[in-house]
């Protein structure tokens, strides 16, 4: 009766549709995927389909993940689908979801472009597939031994369960024509900031920028930077940040909307930068202002600068849920990710100009050739000039970090 | 047969509904009394609630949440109602409706983006002010962003005026306005207290509902208030978003419990607008039949109309600074317009988008149709059988609107994907069924159940019998709410991003999933594109429902807005 009812009042096209909905994807049985048996993982993924869960706010990391795609078809016969999300959090939400409903196999996402807190999060919740990462063929390009943000992720242990594909860094940027000669140290900064009330600013923690601005202040203050990398306890905690808190005291005043407000994010930054409402700017990522100088949002006097004493960095990882539905079509795609020839298109600051996470003296002269033909970005540092990376604190003193902060800056009185 | 249809309606439309929503609520209430089987989390404890209230920034959230929601509702209405009651059925006030109804269209974060770059203290307005005067450097005012979240409630009004305009205009013409000022002016009242006195007396009740809806949504809406509104704390919505999103899944619960308050929060609001309307009702008895004649009427006429237009050029303004945006290519303060002009935004990210126009239309024709067919039947069934025990119940229908949609969604996601539909077309167009009817049945149901009985009761002496009288009576008579109530519907359907997102499994893209993720890059650029391209996608609906009717009455003078 009331599919009859249906049928005359939609157009039959319409009710076609509705009756044969879409596709529900087939699930194909495969907890037997043996990452060590590369070949089988070759034979399993061709024909599979890897439904990749990315943040899409990035027009060239879009435009490298659809080339990776072309790439993966060609050679493996693998499709690659990028799901654009607005934040990783959609993602985790998901499996969360599936979890909870109980569908422990033939899950939407195949592969997540993760870091480290959503990493430990999943980990913990047991939502992640693995160990499998250090089985991949390229994994023997890579040196864990001297990187070891490869193996640790905020300093937890990676255990295979996330393959690495690019190195970011915590970098300053101005305007040379405004700014010629910037503030290197946090001490100078809150000079600076003091002679020019009102010109800087940080993304409002527990935005992952402004969070990991306010580590890198932290080991730049704190009296022991060793108590960092264990786990935090309450009095370690009082005595190491209160410098920390004592510089925030005396910086907010002089902070953009003398502190009464914050950019939501990193890329609400780069606008103030733009609309010159601040000087100073930076972002997770060594290429970010060749970036924008390149999508017109930056004029063409910006210039990267790190901290001196190093700066923060870490790797960017791929995962693959507990319940994904092509398991081998994703690690074939990590591993691609892995290549040379990826791994150089990635470096390149017309790309992504995310570091390389291959070890040079593990590769053929040919692949080394790859990264030397790399081209310089206008205002982009070169890994000399990036300076020495700095170890994540422990991932619980973010949080008590961010809560600290929130209490004391985050609400108003 | 079509006789125990209409019957069922009701029961089939609450079966539609009852499912998702309980799963909804369900994945709501459970977590925030510590129930969250996949986190391991599978005692009832108070915790969350405790988390909740040891947050230090709640108290000020709860009240910039209820300020913003209820002042934002109350300009909105307060506006809508200057600008009937001063110049409905004159020239100036078709030029307004004209004006105001692609409004309606433009997403609310793309109208919230276009605002915060005109009213900046480097946008477009400041740049004309530094320009003549030299400045650099843009001042240091707290303008967007600001502690009281004016700039929030300025985004809010902007939007949700037209709504309630809209609304309006669907159900004024069965009141016959022109009669009653007709009347009241001829014995000498003004014609905004003559408008005030005979006709917002009937109106009132009849949009009463729309009102409701706007100050639920004023008070979840979270992709406004992260533009506009203040971050120090940010309103109630906001935080809960945050705490959802939160790498710490262990946050769930506490965002679950803060979904909770606000659920309660909006019950608590719609309390106390009722008690307002209660007292103000009390208030005005009196002033309605003391015989008070009006004055300063040209001053709310004036008023009411600069306001509008205000409103109006706000939104188009803004919006022209995101097609501006959308073509630029460098582009400083103080400079007015940008130094170089480029279509590169357009070919990098316009052919993604024009792919999915015909999927989100698709999905937008599918969810209002099938609301509009659950809603108009019920509605029917209720003046025919008089099914008004089931139709009662129907006020679970506006649950969709009262919940926070981000926690009512993980729950409505595991229903989805328990009943394994999820990640199909029918999965999505179903969420948006739950979404959309609400919207339909609030635009649809006054004015359908205002209509003067008398008509039906002619039709019947005529020996026409129920299903004749629906068909070539009530219907034609109901054209343009029903139009009316299908375009807010489709243009609703075109601007959900979660519920497609999650329950799409990310394996339905359409091109407001497309458009969010691509705008949450930030670049001013990117956003002007993806927002002329949401703002024509849901523009059409609602040109067609201007048109038709205009079209279908050209020859029909009385079916024209009751002038």
């Amino acid at each position: 009766m009331f599919r009859r009812l249906m049928r005359q009042s939609l157009p039959l096209s319409l009710a076609a549709t509705l009756a044969s909905a879409g596709f529900a994807a087939a699930e194909t049985p495969n907890a037997q995927v043996d990452p060590a048996d590369w070949p089988a993982v070759l034979a399993e993924a061709e024909g599979q389909t890897v439904y990749w869960n990315a943040w899409g706010g990035a027009e060239n990391v879009n435009a490298f993940i659809d080339w990776i795609g072309d790439l993966a078809q060609e050679q493996y016969g693998v499709t690659l689908e990028h799901v654009k999300l607005s934040d990783t959090a959609e993602a985790v939400s998901r499996v969360l979801a599936e979890k909870g409903a109980g569908k422990d196999a033939g899950g939407a996402i195949d592969l997540i472009w993760i870091n480290g807190e959503n990493f430990a999060a999943m980990k913990r919740q047991g939502l992640l597939f693995g160990p499998w990462s250090e089985e991949l063929p390229n994994w023997q390009l890579t040196d864990p031994e001297t990187n070891a943000a490869l193996t640790a992720d905020f300093t937890v242990p990676t255990s295979g369960m996330e393959s690495p594909w690019g190195m970011a860094q915590l970098v300053f940027y101005h305007d040379t024509a405004r700014l010629p000669e910037p503030p290197r140290s946090m001490a100078a900064l809150a000079e600076w900031a003091a002679e020019n009330p009102g010109r800087f600013t940080y993304p409002q923690p527990p935005d992952f920028l402004g969070s990991t601005f306010l580590k890198q202040a932290l080991i730049e203050l704190t009296p022991d930077p060793e108590v960092l990398s264990a786990p935090v306890t309450e009095a370690d905690y009082e005595a190491a940040t209160a410098p920390l808190w004592d510089w925030l005291d005396a910086l907010t005043p002089n902070l953009w909307r003398q502190g009464k407000a914050y950019p939501q994010n990193a890329q609400r930054m780069i606008q103030l930068m733009a609309d010159n409402e601040i000087d100073i700017g930076f972002e997770f990522n060594p290429n970010a202002a060749s970036n924008a100088i390149a999508n017109f949002q930056l004029p063409e006097s910006v210039r990267s600068f790190v901290l001196d004493g190093g700066s923060l960095g870490n790797a960017s990882f791929v995962a693959i849920p507990y319940n994904a539905n092509a398991k081998a079509g994703a690690m074939v795609i990590a591993n691609l990710l892995l290549s040379p020839q990826a791994q150089a298109r990635m470096a390149s600051p017309d790309e992504l100009g995310f570091g390389t996470v291959l070890a040079m003296e593990k590769l053929s002269d040919d692949d080394v050739r790859l990264f030397d033909e790399i081209p310089v970005g206008i205002a982009t540092l070169t890994p000399e000039e990036l300076g020495p990376t700095l170890p994540e604190p422990h991932p619980s003193w973010m949080e008590k970090l961010e809560e600290g902060w929130t209490a004391r800056y985050g609400v108003a009185p | 047969m079509r006789l125990s249809l209409t019957r069922a309606a009701p029961a089939l439309t609450l079966l539609a509904l009852l499912g998702p929503v309980a799963a909804g609520l369900l994945g709501t209430v459970a977590p925030a009394f510590g129930l969250l089987p996949a986190l391991g989390a599978d005692e009832l404890s108070l915790d969350p609630l405790r988390a909740l209230l040891g947050w230090p920034g709640l108290s000020r959230a709860v009240l910039l949440s209820l300020f913003t929601g209820l002042a934002a509702t109350a300009l909105s209405l307060a506006l809508t109602l200057l600008i009937c009651a001063g110049w409905q059925g004159t020239r100036p006030f078709r030029a307004l409706e004209r004006a105001l109804s692609p409004l309606l269209s433009v997403p609310h974060a793309a109208a919230a983006f276009g605002l915060a770059f005109l009213i900046a203290p480097s946008g477009w307005i400041a740049r004309l002010i530094a320009l003549p005067l030299g400045w650099h450097r843009p001042p240091d005012l707290l303008i967007l962003q600001d502690p009281w979240g004016l700039s929030l409630i300025a985004g809010l009004v902007v939007k949700e005026m037209p709504f309630l305009l809209l609304m309006s205009l669907a159900a004024l013409p069965a009141l016959r306005p022109g009669q009653s000022l007709a009347t009241a002016q001829a014995l000498g009242y003004g014609r905004v207290s003559g408008w005030i006195k005979t006709v917002l007396p009937r109106l009132y009740p009849q949009i009463c509902l729309p009102v409701y809806a706007v100050l639920a949504y004023s008070l979840s809406a979270v992709d406004v208030a992260m533009i506009l509104g203040p971050g120090t704390p940010p309103p109630l919505a906001v935080q809960v978003l945050k705490w959802m999103n939160d790498p710490d899944l262990a946050l769930r619960l506490q965002a679950a419990a803060g979904a909770l308050l606000l659920l309660g929060l909006t019950l608590a609001a719609l309390g106390l607008w009722r008690f307002g309307e209660a007292a103000l009702a009390r208030l005005s008895a009196r002033w309605l039949v003391a015989g008070g004649r009006g004055h300063a009427e040209q001053f709310w006429r004036a008023l009411g109309l600069a306001l509008g237009a205000l409103c109006a050029a706000l939104v188009l303004l803004g919006l022209a600074g995101l097609a501006v945006w959308s073509l630029a290519g460098l582009w400083r303060f103080p400079e007015l317009l940008p130094q170089g002009w480029s279509l590169r935004s357009w070919m990098r990210y316009g052919p993604d988008l024009l792919s999915l126009f015909a999927r989100t239309l698709l999905i937008a024709a599918a969810s209002s149709a099938i609301a509009m067919l659950l809603t108009t039947a019920c509605l029917e069934a209720e003046q025919r059988h008089g099914l008004r025990p089931g139709t009662r119940a129907l006020w679970l229908l506006y649950l969709p609107l009262l919940v926070p949609q981000i926690a009512f969604l993980p729950g409505l996601q595991v229903a989805g994907l328990l009943t394994g539909l999820d990640g199909t077309l029918a999965a999505v167009i179903a969420a948006h069924v739950v979404f959309v009817l609400p919207y339909a049945f609030l635009s649809l149901s006054d004015p359908f159940r205002a209509l003067d009985p008398r008509y039906a009761a002619v039709a019947h002496a005529l020996g026409k019998g129920a299903s004749a009288t629906f068909w070539r009576v009530r219907l034609p008579l109901l054209l343009r709410p029903l139009l009316t109530a299908a375009a807010v519907s489709a243009a609703v359907s075109v601007g959900l991003y979660l519920p497609t997102l999650l329950i799409g499994g990310g394996r339905v893209p359409t091109l407001t999933t497309e458009a969010v993720a691509l705008a949450s890059g930030g670049d001013r650029r990117v956003i002007g594109v993806t927002a002329l391209a949401q703002t024509s996608a849901a523009f059409l609906p609602f040109a067609l429902a201007l048109l038709i009717p205009a079209l279908v009455w050209r020859n029909r003078r009385g079916m024209r807005h009751g002038a």
